[in-house]
């Protein structure tokens, strides 16, 4: 044998930050590969990237933009993974909510703009935790696999919205476009500092997540399910509530995300208005650690990547696919650095050199 | 509307559905839940539909579409097996990866279609004898030869998994990888070959979207098969030859909303078009309810092996 395999003990928390970059790095390394061999260099388009999304206050206020959705949405998927509950259904949570929200925003736009934009923001969520509640149910009740559940529900919600822009909900004044009215200003976000108030969303909710999963009791129930089921049903902890409660916690942040992002962003509901966050989110949630105060600063790094992207797009006229390449590629990275923080490989020079030497002969 | 040209169409509909499906099969057998079949396909679409564009060869197109779908399952293999890596996580990166790696490469081919010539060799052929039975003739044997391949990866596969000594070995690496490891069954080796082999089909599956299915290059051509596919492996019962029932089915569903275009009945098309997953929902919670032995996971699914941690 020439080389093995051993368990690493607990290691430093410094040890386990070095790794984490040492991927990043690696995974820019083989990004940086991948740019030269479109006869672009590396550097100036990571530069570029940089300028992109960072380079200037309005740009800053639009990488933002990019990060509210992605923070609020990994927040809202972590809950649920904390319970090993493979919420892959965030998209269609995001798509019922905006639609929720919007059915307010569309026809009760009478009311004053608090009061509506608080009844959308809890439409949002009720959209988003009926998503949520459905699978959770199957699962709960039957055992039924929740992975595919989620991901089948995106695609009915997507299609439901589609079928509503071009169907009952498309704009008559749109000159047969299909699409759905713009929203009147009463429905729409008020900005602070340059930004919808989203992101004072975004804060809060990351207090609140903060505090629910480390210091709460239903917190803790929903970490002890996720580690084994036969603990927490020793522990007497209804599994069936447990896992209801945190999907309608998990789905209805998630609709919160729809809520917001019709009402601040797009001022309407569109087929389009997830833009994939709802994948995007699982990995961030996955870089976090499931801790929020992680996963900001992850939702934060893709929303520069993905602003940034978007920018060296028509400065370098690379394809719009390029961020998600990168960001395949910085996942796979850290997913294979994991390896190195439990286990140690132990190469036995020795051997090894004997091996290659007898098949030199 | 329900006529033999549906049934026929439904078994088009299908093949995509069918090789994926038998490639997750194959992976999940080995104890490893592959989530990046979407991935995969899309990446076995564009290659295939690339080479096929610049070669003007199918066989050479459907080679590296296998390839192409290997590749990507190699991704995921190294990750799981030779760094035991999150088997969910991993799968949904390849998926991403095999999304963005599709659209990158395909942001030229956008709208191409391929020459007569090439569609001339996926043209139907009559299976001579079987093709002549009233009705089932016409649905099942009258196909291009991509669909003959679909229904011979399924029964090859069928048989090498409950006749063969090989498949055995690996049925028992889904099962208990300690016992086989025990039995000293290469461990590492059965699941990498059958993670790439899965992939291949996968591979095959997107091919046949880019290739004969549409055969224009679009953007986004699987629209969530290999998810479906996913699902259908459950809803066989990990077993390819209810797999081919299973991809009928779904191709059925698939067409359905199209198909009742222009009908008596008014359903907006959109609604329609929820069918498969909707029907994906129903069947799974189905399958939930009523649990067998026969029907169930490979038992160590998604549970890394290590040999030291016995």
């Amino acid at each position: 044998m020439q080389f093995r395999i051993v368990i690493k003990s607990e290691i430093g928390k410094k040890k386990r930050v070095l790794i984490f970059l040492g991927s990043i790095i690696a995974a820019l390394i083989v990004s940086g590969l991948f740019l030269a061999f479109l006869n672009l260099n590396p550097f100036q388009v990571y530069i570029a990237m940089l300028q992109g999304s960072v380079g200037s206050v309005y740009r800053i206020e639009q990488t933002i933009i990019y990060a509210i959705p992605l923070i609020i949405t990994s927040l809202g998927v972590a809950i649920a993974f904390k319970m090993k509950f493979w919420n892959i259904g965030a998209e269609g949570q995001i798509l019922m909510g905006a639609f929720m929200a919007s059915y307010f925003a569309l026809n009760y736009s009478f009311l004053p703009r608090f009061i509506l934009l608080l009844i959308m923001f809890f439409a949002g969520f009720i959209g988003g935790a009926v998503w949520g509640i459905i699978p959770a149910f199957f699962r709960a009740k039957w055992g039924t696999n929740e992975t595919i559940i989620t991901l089948m529900m995106n695609y009915v919600a997507l299609k439901w919205v589609v079928y509503l822009q071009y169907g009952p909900w498309k704009d008559p004044n749109a000159f047969g476009f299909p699409k759905i009215a713009n929203f009147a200003k009463n429905a729409v976000l008020p900005e602070l500092f340059g930004v919808h108030i989203g992101w004072i969303i975004a804060v809060l909710l990351t207090i609140f997540v903060y505090f629910f999963l480390n210091r709460s009791k239903k917190g803790f129930e929903i970490a002890v399910l996720g580690e084994s089921v036969n603990t927490a049903r020793y522990a007497g902890i209804n599994i069936f509530r447990t896992i209801i409660f945190a999907m309608v916690l998990s789905g209805g942040i998630c609709g919160i995300v729809g809520f917001i992002e019709a009402s601040g962003v797009e001022q309407t509901l569109t087929k389009d208005i997830t833009g994939g966050v709802g994948y995007t989110a699982i990995i961030i949630a996955w870089l976090g650690a499931l801790k929020p105060q992680w996963m900001v600063l992850a939702s934060l790094l893709f929303a520069i990547l993905i602003q940034g992207s978007s920018y060296i797009q028509s400065a370098f006229g690379i394809s719009a696919y390029s961020a998600q390449l990168l960001e395949a590629i910085v996942l796979f990275f850290v997913l294979g650095s994991d390896f190195f923080t439990r286990y140690k490989l132990i190469i036995d020079w020795p051997s090894l050199l004997r091996r290659t030497k007898e098949n030199g002969k | 509307m329900i006529t033999v040209a549906f049934f026929k169409a439904a078994i088009i509909a299908g093949i995509p559905l069918l090789f994926a499906t038998l490639g997750e099969i194959i992976t999940e057998k080995s104890g490893h839940l592959n989530l990046g079949v979407e991935g995969m396909m899309l990446m076995g679409a564009v290659i295939g539909f690339q080479v096929g564009y610049t070669t003007n060869s199918p066989l050479l197109a459907l080679l590296f579409a296998a390839i192409a779908g290997a590749l990507g399952a190699l991704i995921y293999a190294f990750l799981t097996v030779s760094l035991r890596a999150n088997q969910v996580v991993s799968g949904l990166a390849l998926t991403i990866f095999g999304t963005g790696f599709a659209g990158f490469v395909g942001k030229s081919l956008m709208g191409m279609k391929m020459t007569d010539q090439f569609n001339y060799f996926f043209r139907d052929l009559k299976i001579p004898g079987l093709g002549d039975i009233p009705y089932l003739g016409e649905i099942f044997f009258n196909h291009d030869i991509f669909v003959y391949l679909g229904y011979v990866t399924a029964i090859v596969l069928g048989l090498y998994l409950y006749n063969t000594g090989k498949g055995l070995n690996l049925r028992a690496i889904g099962e208990n990888p300690a016992a086989a490891d025990a039995a000293s069954i290469p461990i590492t080796k059965y699941k990498y070959l059958h993670i790439l082999l899965g992939g291949a089909l996968c591979g095959l599956g997107g091919a046949y979207l880019s290739l004969v299915y549409v055969p224009v290059w679009q953007e986004n051509i699987t629209a969530g098969r290999g998810w479906i596919a996913v699902a259908l492996v459950i809803f066989s019962g990990w077993n390819p030859y209810k797999a081919i029932a299973g991809a009928f089915l779904f191709g059925g569903l698939d067409i359905i909303g199209f198909r009742l275009q222009g009908t008596a009945i008014a359903i907006s098309q959109y609604i329609f078009d929820m069918a498969p997953y909707v029907a994906t929902i129903v069947i799974l919670v189905l399958v939930s309810l009523r649990k067998s032995k026969k029907n169930a996971p490979p038992k160590a699914l998604s549970e890394p092996y290590f040999r030291e941690e016995r």
